[in-house]
């Protein structure tokens, strides 16, 4: 019955300690509502066929004449127990609804507390032992976990469907939720308040591991710089990598990391920064009107400090990642920026060429797909300006 | 006598006109054009979902579209549009009065609101607007559009909405006809009525907060910014003080055409008149006190939620009564089934569900899956502008014969109405179901596994849309080749019909006598 109404309802899995409780008060309030929508509709149309003009049953005047503003239809008593009845009904949801929500927000004590801090437009998490990850939350399955979340910059809600729970993340202030996951699994988080042209690409994974796994995984994160301006960026190494990674594929292992495909795509896709299919060495317009040859250094100068020579058409939204990077994993992302010239800029108008250079293939985390495969919009319109001339 | 469409003539006749009615024509032509506007921005939204990435609009654009969509429907279509159009046209006709009780206030509100329009227009233009149309600090404040002067803009025709609102509480005071007592008047004038009082009083306050959000755009004032000492969530506490109660500035109104079209229609009193006129400044008072529940997951204290979830749901047994003594004024009426009872039938079905759903998202547990989802979405959708477009419609088609002394063609008119219904119930369906499988509000990519009820919803879309556009073309048709009206085509009991069709300047022949209530089917049509 659970997992029947949950499909017919579209609802995600229930992931969470709450979910399930969440949902039972959600079928019982869906399934009220539509009786009572349906209901309603059904009486009014009876009344609409039953009274229509022509078949003689309306009586007109009434048998009871009484000033026309005195007179009720039904008597008081059907009223008052109509109107009891719908109070009672709503009485009940808003007491099992507020008793869950009490417990959405008091974590139990002994839950283990992970710090999240949202800006446009990542997710980056810290560990009690100084770990941090970007775009992925790690949390031990069936361990109770407190969230202290805040923003750098607007307001942004970190949103965890599986879980059932939602809270905004408001700069200047630290809000607080919990969950505990049933089992290991892989969970969507969203942002769910509007913060910009990347908002909808605000997302981020929660994957709940076994115990084991969980305590390997985060020892291996570096540690994270909670007080800078953005995150402290981390690559989660495994204990033992299967096989030494090129460089190339290194640097699109720190890019996914740093969060640098929320903005750049690998294919051509127009999106809020320059794609970095085709860029190496290619000529691009800046702001000012003069044109600089993307090499190197000016890959290199763009993630230090962004805003001092910025591609024609995009909005100044990157951030300086000014002593987040080390050298080593700047060079990788030149790298593999490198190997991506020989991508199409334009997805569609031109067949693909081979697949990359590299030993290892080049998976985006992110988006699941290998780069060079159009995206699950399938191809579009060539457009390298893609937020859109902004005077 | 020459009816007010005749009596003069030329442009000039129109633009620098102080009656009532032509100024609610002047409004109707205004927010027709809003309402095509913004419903061209609707399907650029919807089209652009069809497929889950980046299709014809980037995302800033993206931004754009759905923030235009809601600022122009918001505040140049929905909250001035029955209050301005037709209780501009019938408030003075349904207390027997010549006019209103400051006409050329009523003017002066018509050129604000366009000034207002024209600047917001002006913002969507030069650089457009991003933040949604809720405004919210501090993204409102850095984002890099347009936003300062769109605020000022809505801050414009927040002013309009004042003086009609004033405009029309006075005159309800102070106009009534000789012997018309407060409980005699329709009740189209109560739920215009309060909805003057919301907004006169309501209306201030957002006029205040856009301002502070339009000085923080401009000059960096840091009002509602944290980094300098602001706060974001008081500005969503002042936006939700007014844009709550707005949401019954749009929809009571267009419950006050309900009234008159079912008891109209069912030839019927109303089951309970008291019930409908006093529930109307229930829902106007209780909604003052609701704006939290859009905040739940915002950062309030937990104490608060519980307050704000409790008395959400008081609305809707506010709206129930009027729910069920609509439904039971139909009990032993000769029934007509019109183009306004289809809209009518139309809206109970979206009102009560939507209605539900209102206290589904009231319950504070089940609000934190849903809220900022598209299940949200589509609960507003369903019941502030399914109430208020399926009504709006309504009244068109009801007052159609007084306002231009022509009848609509009944059949095209249920093929509209039908199309209407049907459209936006299949765009809106799909989005609870959305919601619920927790895809986000406003957002221009989405993973492919929402793809189906996206583009279940773009159908939707595209049936209302058509649903317009043959209403549209019919009424164009029938403004001048209908077939001419009489006094009183319905055999309606309101006061409005008494006039003249179209009616004089001043309304009526010899001015009113009230010699029964407004709902006496009993007594004979005189």
């Amino acid at each position: 019955m659970n997992e029947f109404m949950r499909r017919l309802l579209m609802l995600p899995p229930q992931a969470s300690t709450m979910a399930r409780s969440i949902d039972y008060l959600h079928y019982f309030v869906i399934i009220t509502t539509m009786i009572g929508a349906a209901g309603v509709a059904a009486l009014a149309l009876y009344f609409i066929v039953r009274y229509r003009e022509g078949t003689g049953r309306g009586t007109n005047p009434p048998p009871d004449m009484r000033p026309h503003h005195a007179r009720g239809g039904v008597s008081l008593w059907f009223e008052l127990s109509v109107f009891g009845s719908l109070l009672a009904l709503f009485v009940t949801w808003w007491i099992i609804g507020f008793s869950q929500f009490i417990r959405i927000w008091e974590p139990p004590p002994d839950s283990m507390t992970i710090y999240v801090v949202g800006k446009q437009w990542m997710w980056s998490f810290a560990y009690p032992h100084g770990g941090g990850s970007v775009g992925v939350l790690y949390v031990p399955a069936g361990h109770p976990v407190k969230l202290l979340m805040t923003s750098r910059d607007v307001i942004h809600s970190f949103y965890v469907p599986d879980f059932r729970l939602k809270a905004d993340v408001v700069p200047g202030r630290t809000t607080q939720l919990w969950f505990e996951a049933n089992q290991p699994g892989r969970h969507r988080i969203f942002c769910a308040e509007m913060c910009g042209p990347g908002h909808s690409e605000m997302r981020a994974e929660v994957v709940a591991l076994p115990d084991a796994d969980y305590e390997r995984t985060i020892q291996g994160l570096a540690p994270a710089q909670i007080s800078g301006p953005v995150q402290g960026l981390a690559i989660p190494f495994e204990a033992d990598p299967p096989e030494p990674l090129s460089l190339a594929a290194m640097g699109q292992r720190v890019a996914a990391e740093a969060g640098c495909f929320r903005c750049h795509t690998v294919d051509g896709t127009p999106h809020i920064g320059p794609t970095w299919a085709g860029l190496y060495e290619a000529t691009i317009p800046l702001q000012d009107g003069t044109q600089v040859v993307a090499d190197d250094a000016y890959l290199t100068r763009s993630m230090m400090d962004p805003a001092a020579e910025l591609h024609r058409g995009f909005l100044a939204v990157m951030p300086s990642y000014q002593g987040l990077l080390t050298a080593p994993q700047i060079g990788a992302i030149v790298q593999y920026i490198h190997v991506l010239g020989d991508v199409s800029r334009y997805p569609g108008e031109a067949p693909l060429p081979a697949p990359v250079r590299g030993t290892v293939p080049l998976v985006n985390p992110l988006e699941g797909t290998a780069p060079g495969e159009p995206r699950a919009a399938g191809p579009r319109a060539a457009r390298p300006n893609p937020t859109g001339a902004t005077p | 006598m020459t009816s007010y469409l005749t009596e003069t003539t030329g442009i000039k006749s129109w633009l620098l006109t102080k009656d009532h009615k032509r100024i609610g024509l002047l409004f109707m032509i205004a927010t027709a054009l809003a309402l095509m506007l913004g419903g061209v921005f609707a399907l650029l939204i919807r089209f652009e979902l069809v497929s889950p990435g980046p299709d014809f609009l980037d995302g800033l654009t993206y931004n754009r579209m759905f923030t235009h969509h809601g600022v122009v429907m918001v505040f140049l279509f929905m909250v001035p549009v029955i209050p301005t159009v037709f209780g501009n046209f019938f408030l003075p006709m349904m207390l027997g009065a010549p006019d209103v009780a400051f006409p050329r206030l009523n003017l002066a509100s018509f050129y604000v609101y366009c000034a207002g329009a024209a600047i917001v227009l002006a913002a969507l233009w030069f650089g457009g607007i991003d933040t949604g149309w809720t405004f919210y600090t501090p993204y409102s404040a850095t984002s890099p559009t347009s936003v300062a002067i769109a605020a000022f803009g809505v801050f414009v025709v927040g002013v309009s909405s004042i003086l009609t609102g004033l405009n029309f509480i006075v005159t309800v005071h102070t106009l009534r006809a000789k012997n018309l007592r407060w409980l005699e008047m329709p009740l189209f004038v109560w739920a215009i009525y309060a909805t003057a009082i919301i907004q006169v009083i309501a209306t201030p306050v957002l006029g205040m907060s856009l301002l502070l959000v339009a000085l923080d755009h401009a000059w960096g004032l840091g009002i509602f910014d944290p980094s300098m000492g602001g706060d974001p969530v008081l500005f969503q506490h002042l936006f939700w003080f007014y844009s709550h109660p707005a949401v019954y500035i749009m929809i009571l109104p267009a419950m006050g055409v309900v009234s008159e079209v079912v008891c109209t229609f069912s030839h019927n009193r109303p089951s309970s008149y008291r019930a409908i006129a006093f529930s109307s400044l229930g829902i106007a008072f209780i909604g003052f006190l609701t704006w939290g529940h859009h905040m739940f997951v915002a950062g309030m204290s937990v104490v608060d939620v519980g307050v704000f979830g409790i008395l959400s749901m008081m609305v809707a047994i506010f709206s129930a009564i009027k729910v069920f003594t609509w439904t039971l004024t139909l009990k032993h009426g000769r029934i007509r089934f019109t183009t306004p009872m289809l809209y009518f039938f139309g809206f109970m079905f979206l009102f009560v569900f939507g209605g539900m759903t209102g206290v589904a998202v009231a319950t504070s547990s089940l609000d934190v899956h849903w809220t900022d989802t598209y299940f949200v979405v589509a609960h507003f959708h369903f019941i502030m502008v399914g109430g208020t477009l399926t009504m709006y419609l309504a009244a068109i088609h009801y007052w159609f014969p007084k306002m231009f002394g022509r009848m609509y063609p009944e059949r095209w008119g249920l093929i509209g109405a039908a199309g209407v219904i049907l459209g936006f119930i299949f765009t809106f369906t799909p989005q609870f179901l959305l919601g619920n499988a927790g895809m986000p509000r406003r957002y221009w990519t989405y993973p492919p596994d929402y793809q189906w009820l996206n583009v279940a919803s773009t159908a939707g879309a595209t049936i209302l849309a058509l649903g317009l556009l043959v209403t549209l073309g019919y009424l164009i048709w029938a403004l001048f080749k209908g077939p001419k009206a009489e006094r009183n085509p319905w055999g309606s009991r309101g006061y409005e019909w008494l006039a003249p069709t179209p009616p004089p300047v001043h309304n009526f022949e010899a001015p009113l006598e009230i010699t029964r209530g407004p709902y006496d089917y009993h007594l004979p049509e005189t």
